[in-house]
């Protein structure tokens, strides 16, 4: 087994419910930050545990946290990045879902450290069953003291909200986040400056992934030492994967960093290997956005050594043989699967969800689609993998944020590792009708 | 069918409360929730009237809340069934047999995706991806997630919905304690 520090007791009976959370330990790192640390002695830990943000970027959260301005007289802010959205991910969901006091918790142990005496849990709209459980367990927190005016006896008083979305991936982007929770589109902001100079309404603001905020309580509880000895290098702690498509065992499990890609594949604890024993064909490591990975390269880099559950490790190669560890959404795909035509699927989704500010994404996500699309329709021509190329090349790296860069990974990888299958849709348009899923007609009707 | 574009009392008082989450002068940071309220109060989509209301309420200017309204999709610019089912169609899900369900809907309705049902019961949406890869294939109606769907699930749901004849909404689940 594993190290687990997140999703550890979620098993048990009740654990949504304030009173079965505080028996299993619940609201102790509220509890030991206002009565023994100052704010100071908080970020500290948090720095010394390594920590880096859960929701894909993986920039250092104590770093983050330390660039908040704090001018004198200007309120500041911590959100909760719940807006969940990255094709494979539901790691974040599950956590809200089954123990939704451990983010509160981390709302106000993380609040106190940065001075914040409001924080904002924005969660995508779609996810509206999951806002009402955590404003049940925001009542409950409010009922015992935990949130409020002077929070168990302390000088320091918080209070949080939830804010649904209106269902945009884009918003998971911080500063369009920012601009949602503002009540309107959300287009990202322009950086400089970033929102801890000016975020929510012009006042300083952390933004912070939903994992990145719960794993602020074990961090205060074990000591940022004591954490950053689990995990591996500069990949310290542990983290939720969100593990889907043609595997035994799909769903939401917490590894520690540095668990070799093969074992977290084919083990029974993890994903219990691919379905009907087939091959094992490519892997989206970390969401959609993190470039595809054939089989040989995601259980081995390029030197031959396995691979395994890290930032380091995943994106060792660069984007040539490797790939990025993201949002931790782990997709699958066997012999069966199509990559053009899964490709599509994510061309159509960047498409779909690209906020139309910055014109080489805007057109060149439409355009992508469009190609794709003739392609998999078997109206391909030889040069359309060159131009698909030539656009996404131009889209990388020429936009305000990056969903532009999101957009044109998966593209570029699926060029790069599956070229030939693309020549097969477009020299032979026949072959595209024989492509065919695990999951075909007569598994949905259960034969 | 004609129904007053106007927020009960109880409604109006659940408003001005998600008002004051917000610090002073801030309060158009409610608009995103209150749109939903206002979709599932006034027929499941948002009329130009509806819209205009909630802009006076919030006392902003209309077309801050129609460049709202038309960038998110959850929000409805047109009419849809009482049940509008919205289902899945990136990788995880497709890899799972999303298209083969959108087929099964539009075969058992009788209607192609993004159309609604004569009897104004059902609407089919594809919608992208919605979290739930990992019981994927999946459809959401309302507040509700129909995760591992066969056809036979699909087929007790579209009974269902029938059965109970109700609008459906994402904040079906008594949001006015909620929001």
């Amino acid at each position: 087994m594993g190290k687990k520090l997140l999703i550890l007791n979620d098993k048990v009976p009740g654990i949504a419910t304030l009173e079965v959370y505080r028996q299993h330990g619940g609201y102790a790192s509220v509890e030991k930050v206002l009565k023994t640390m100052t704010p100071p002695e908080v970020l500290e830990e948090v720095k010394k545990s390594g920590l880096r943000g859960r929701g894909g970027a993986g920039f250092p959260t104590g770093m983050k946290w330390s660039f908040l301005a704090r001018p004198e007289g200007v309120e500041r802010y911590l959100v909760c990045n719940a807006d969940e959205s990255e094709p494979g991910t539901f790691k974040d969901r599950y956590l809200m879902e089954v123990i939704p006091h451990l983010l509160i918790e981390g709302m106000i142990t993380s609040s106190y450290a940065l001075g914040a005496k409001t924080s904002y849990i924005y969660i995508r709209g779609e996810y509206f069953y999951v806002a009402r459980i955590l404003e049940k367990a925001l009542d409950e927190a409010y009922a015992a003291g935990l949130l409020g005016k002077n929070i168990l006896g302390s000088d320091f008083s918080h209070d949080c909200y939830v804010q649904v979305g209106g269902g945009a991936y884009i918003c998971g982007e911080e500063t369009a986040l920012l601009e949602s929770l503002e009540g309107k589109r959300g287009n990202p902001r322009i950086k400089p400056p970033f929102p801890a100079i000016a975020g929510v309404w012009g006042c300083p603001t952390v933004v912070n992934n939903v994992e990145t905020i719960a794993a602020v309580c074990p961090i205060v509880m074990m000591g940022g030492d004591e954490y950053a000895k689990i995990g591996i290098g500069r990949s310290t702690g542990t983290k939720l994967i969100s593990a889907s498509g043609h595997i035994n065992k799909p769903g939401v499990y917490e590894i520690e960093l540095g668990l070799p890609v093969e074992e977290f594949i084919y083990s029974e604890e993890y994903c219990g290997g691919i379905i009907n024993g087939n091959k094992l064909k490519a892997v989206v490591a970390g969401g959609s956005s993190v470039p595809i990975l054939p089989a040989d390269l995601i259980l081995k880099n390029d030197k031959g050594e396995p691979r395994l559950m890290s930032y380091e490790s995943l994106s060792e190669g660069g984007f040539a043989t490797g790939t990025m560890l993201g949002s931790g959404g782990f997709i699958v795909y066997d012999e069966t699967a199509s990559i053009v035509k899964n490709l599509y699927t994510f061309a159509r989704f960047y498409h779909h969800e690209s906020c139309g500010q910055c014109s080489p994404c805007r057109e060149g996500t439409g355009w992508m689609e469009k190609i794709l699309h003739r392609i998999i329709e078997g109206h391909g021509k030889p040069s359309d993998i060159d131009l698909l190329w030539d656009i996404q090349r131009k889209i990388e790296g020429n936009t305000i944020c990056p969903l532009g860069d999101a957009a044109a990974w998966p593209v570029a990888s699926a060029i790069r590792h599956f070229r030939s299958e693309f020549e097969e849709y477009i020299k032979h348009p026949e072959k595209i009708k024989d492509v065919k899923h695990y999951y075909s007609v007569h598994q949905l009707a259960g034969a | 069918m004609s129904q007053e574009i106007k927020f009960n009392e109880e409604t109006l008082a659940l408003v001005h409360k998600m008002i004051k989450r917000y610090p002073e002068g801030k309060h158009k940071s409610a608009l995103l929730p209150i749109l939903h309220i206002a979709q599932a109060e006034f027929g499941g989509w948002l009329s130009p009237e509806t819209m205009d209301y909630v802009a006076s309420v919030l006392n902003i200017k209309p077309i801050e809340v129609y460049e709202v309204a038309s960038f998110y999709s959850m929000y409805n610019l047109k009419p849809v069934g009482k049940c509008l089912l919205e289902v899945c169609r990136t990788s995880s899900c497709w890899t799972r047999g999303a298209e083969d369900i959108v087929k099964h809907l539009e075969k058992k309705l009788g209607i192609k995706e993004g159309e609604t049902t004569k009897d104004g019961m059902f609407t089919i949406k594809t919608v992208e991806c919605l979290g739930s890869c990992g019981t994927a294939p999946l459809l959401q109606c309302g507040a509700s997630y129909h995760e591992n769907l066969t056809f036979e699930k699909v087929d007790n749901l579209l009974e269902e919905y029938r059965a109970a004849g109700k609008q459906r909404s994402y904040t079906d689940m008594d949001y006015k304690n909620t929001l």
